[in-house]
This record gives structure tokens, sequence and C-alpha cells, in this order.
């Protein structure tokens, strides 16, 4: 029992440590809000095809639907919600508005989520033959 | 109403078969009913196929330019290792392609000159009946053998099945080998088959297969063999044509006039 000042002194030590993520931000004055990733939005276009919200929770269901259709059911268009019909293609139409780089890779690196291999086969337009080298 | 034991095993036994022969009658209905539409769905249905004009081919020895449109259209890297060497149109020589027609006294313009091979789009393809994942199949719609890269494990049983080595495997990462990248095709990955796909993806958009458009000679004619007013129906109705390795029942629909 007389160790019990050191037990003490060592668990704090070890829960202030522990949980210094949590409280170095608050004392720094930062709050999570400001540290929200700011994506690049495509200038040109205004409309996804889905609306904004399904896209950040869901696209990776609409990716999987526009691969079965695609290469399974040799269906080429998709009519979006608001009625504008696009072709059906991750290089040509996702990344015809969107960035690889700035929008893709960042926010699944800001994320911490491993995409599927989707860039071993498919093409960004950013990609030239000298730089495959 | 009391019913006698006799009498309930009567009734029983009468509904028992009542009812054996009125389903039995229902579902010979049904099947003169499905019959018809089954065959009018069958004789619509396209079978893309391809006559390739060797006399017409040979007008230019050592012509490529099919092969390099096609593999530059699909991005197919060009390795010089022969054991790693990709391939979705390319020329063999005759007494390869068409072992059982080759003689010692054949044209020498034949003996010399390599023939032009791709994949057959078979009507039995043995590479969709081995593959274990589905990656592979025969479209209901148009007969195209094609692959789902996306499923591909790399098994390379369906190289070993296909009798005319149509299927290429990536041993390494083929990208670093593609000479022109085509940004509207994907490339593939280390351990994927590929193969010929008669180009749906032109096909979709209306265009015939780039290396039918891009023979100088026009040596190349496609079209559904189904549909008998169409071209190729017309080459193979108008002479004799090969197809390769007809008598193992694979059904190829690469046609070849000599």
């Amino acid at each position: 029992m007389r160790d019990r000042a050191w037990i003490v002194a060592g668990l704090a030590l070890f829960f202030a440590l522990f949980t210094y993520p949590l409280w170095s931000r608050a004392l720094r004055g930062q709050r999570g809000e400001e540290t929200k990733l700011a994506l690049l939005m495509p200038a040109h276009q205004a409309d996804c095809v889905m609306p904004v919200t399904y896209m950040r929770a869901s696209h990776m269901k609409l990716l999987i639907l526009w691969r079965r259709e695609v290469v399974r059911e040799n269906i080429h268009t998709f009519r979006a919600y608001d009625g504008k019909v696009y072709n059906i293609s991750l290089t040509g139409t996702c990344l015809g508005c969107h960035s690889k780089a700035q929008f893709c890779d960042r926010c699944h690196d800001y994320a911490g989520v491993r995409p599927l291999s989707c860039w071993t086969c498919h093409v960004d337009p950013a990609l030239t033959a000298e730089k495959l080298k | 109403m009391k019913i006698t034991r006799k009498q309930f095993l009567k009734l029983g036994a009468g509904s028992l078969v009542a009812l054996s022969g009125a389903t039995a009658v229902a579902e010979r209905a049904a099947g003169d009913r499905a019959s018809p539409e089954k065959s009018n769905a069958a004789s619509a249905r396209r079978q893309y196929a391809m006559v390739i004009d060797t006399r017409k081919c040979l007008q230019r020895p050592g012509c490529t330019q099919c092969m390099e449109a096609c593999h530059q259209a699909h991005n197919v890297p060009y390795i010089n290792n022969p054991d790693h060497k990709i391939d979705w149109i390319w020329k063999a020589p005759f007494q390869n392609v068409f072992e059982s027609y080759d003689s010692p006294y054949i044209q020498i313009t034949l003996k010399n000159e390599p023939v032009l091979v791709l994949c057959n789009h078979c009507d039995k393809p043995p590479c969709v009946r081995v593959c274990p994942t589905g990656a592979t199949w025969k479209r209901k719609e148009d007969g195209i053998v094609t692959m789902d890269w996306h499923r591909c494990i790399g098994c390379k049983y369906c190289i070993v099945a296909c009798p005319y080595g149509a299927r290429s495997f990536n041993f390494t990462d083929p990208r670093p080998y593609i000479k022109h990248l085509n940004p509207n095709f994907p490339t593939r990955h280390e351990g994927v088959v590929e193969k010929c796909d008669f180009c749906a993806e032109r096909l979709a958009g209306d265009k015939p297969p780039v290396c039918v458009e891009t023979c100088p000679v026009k040596a190349i004619t496609f079209g559904d063999v189904n549909d008998p007013s169409s071209d190729v129906r017309k080459l193979l109705g108008a002479g004799l044509t090969l197809r390769r390795r007809p008598q193992l029942g694979t059904g190829p629909n690469i046609y070849y006039i000599v």
C-alpha cells in the first residue's frame, strides 16, 4: 500500500499521454470543423449524376452498378435523377469533371479509406504513355 | 354427414388421380405456349462473325496495320519476350493455323506468308466452360465471347482450354510496355488474361471493329452470320471458306477464304 502514490501518478501519466490527441487540439484552440477537407469541385458542371449527398455516401454502389451494366449487360448510358443522360464511363464521365488526384485521391487519403484497385487499369486522363514508363 | 373409412379412401385416391392429370395437362399447355417464343428469340439472336480473305491480305506481305490499330486501341502492351507476349490479333504460319489442310505441294504464297488469326468467338467456347469465376462468357445478344477483367483471378485455365491460343496472360504489369495510351480504354494489370472482344466498345457506338476499319485492302468482313442478307453471309454463300479446327466442335466464327 505504500506504493499507492506511484501507482496513481503512473496511471494519471498514462491516461494523459493516451488521450493526448484529444486534448492537444483543444489546448491549441483548434476545432474539428476547421480541418474539414475542402475538395476541388468541377467549375463547369453544377450537377452530378446523383445528388451530392448520395454520391458522398454511396458513390461506390453507383460505380458497381455502372460496372455491371457496361460489362455484363451491355448498357452504356445512364439516366440521372434529373433526367439527363450520361455515358457510363469512369474515365470519360467521372474524370471528365473530377480530377483523380485532387478529388478521389485527396478524399480517400483524408478518410483513410483504401480504394479498390480502380487505377491499375482505368486510365486517368492526366496519364500519358510516357508517365507509365 | 357420416363417411365410412372405405368411402374416404375412395375419395382420396380419386382426387389424387384427378389432380395429377390436371397438372400434366396444365404443364403441356404451358410448354406449347413457351416453345414458339423460344424459337423466335433464337432466330432473332445475332452472332457476329468475320470472313478474312487471305488472298486480299496476301497482296500486302508483311502488313501489320490491323494488328497495330487493334493493339493501340485496346492498350495492348508491346512485350518482346515471346513467353510474355500479348496479342489480340496476330499472324501465324499457314501450316500451324490450318494444319489439316497443309501439304508439301501447297501454293508457295500460303507457305511463306502467315495467316491473320484472332479469337474465334466460338459457338461453344471451351474457355467459357472452364472459367471458374464466370469472368468470361458468351454474350446472348450477339455471340461475342467477352471478359470481365474485374473477375479474372488469373488461373489460366481458359488459356489451356482454348484450342486456338487466342488468350494471353499478363505475367508482368503491362503498363510500362504500352506504346500509345488510349485513355478511352482501360489497361490490364498483372495476373489477368486478355483477348479480342470483337471491339464490343465500338459496336456499342455502331462502329465496326477497328481491324475491319483499318485494313487497307478490305480483307476483313464483319457482320451477323444469322442475318441472311449480311455481307458475311453473302461471302459465305459465294464459295468455299475454311474454319480453324472445326472438327473440335467449338463452332468457330472466323471464316477464311484461301
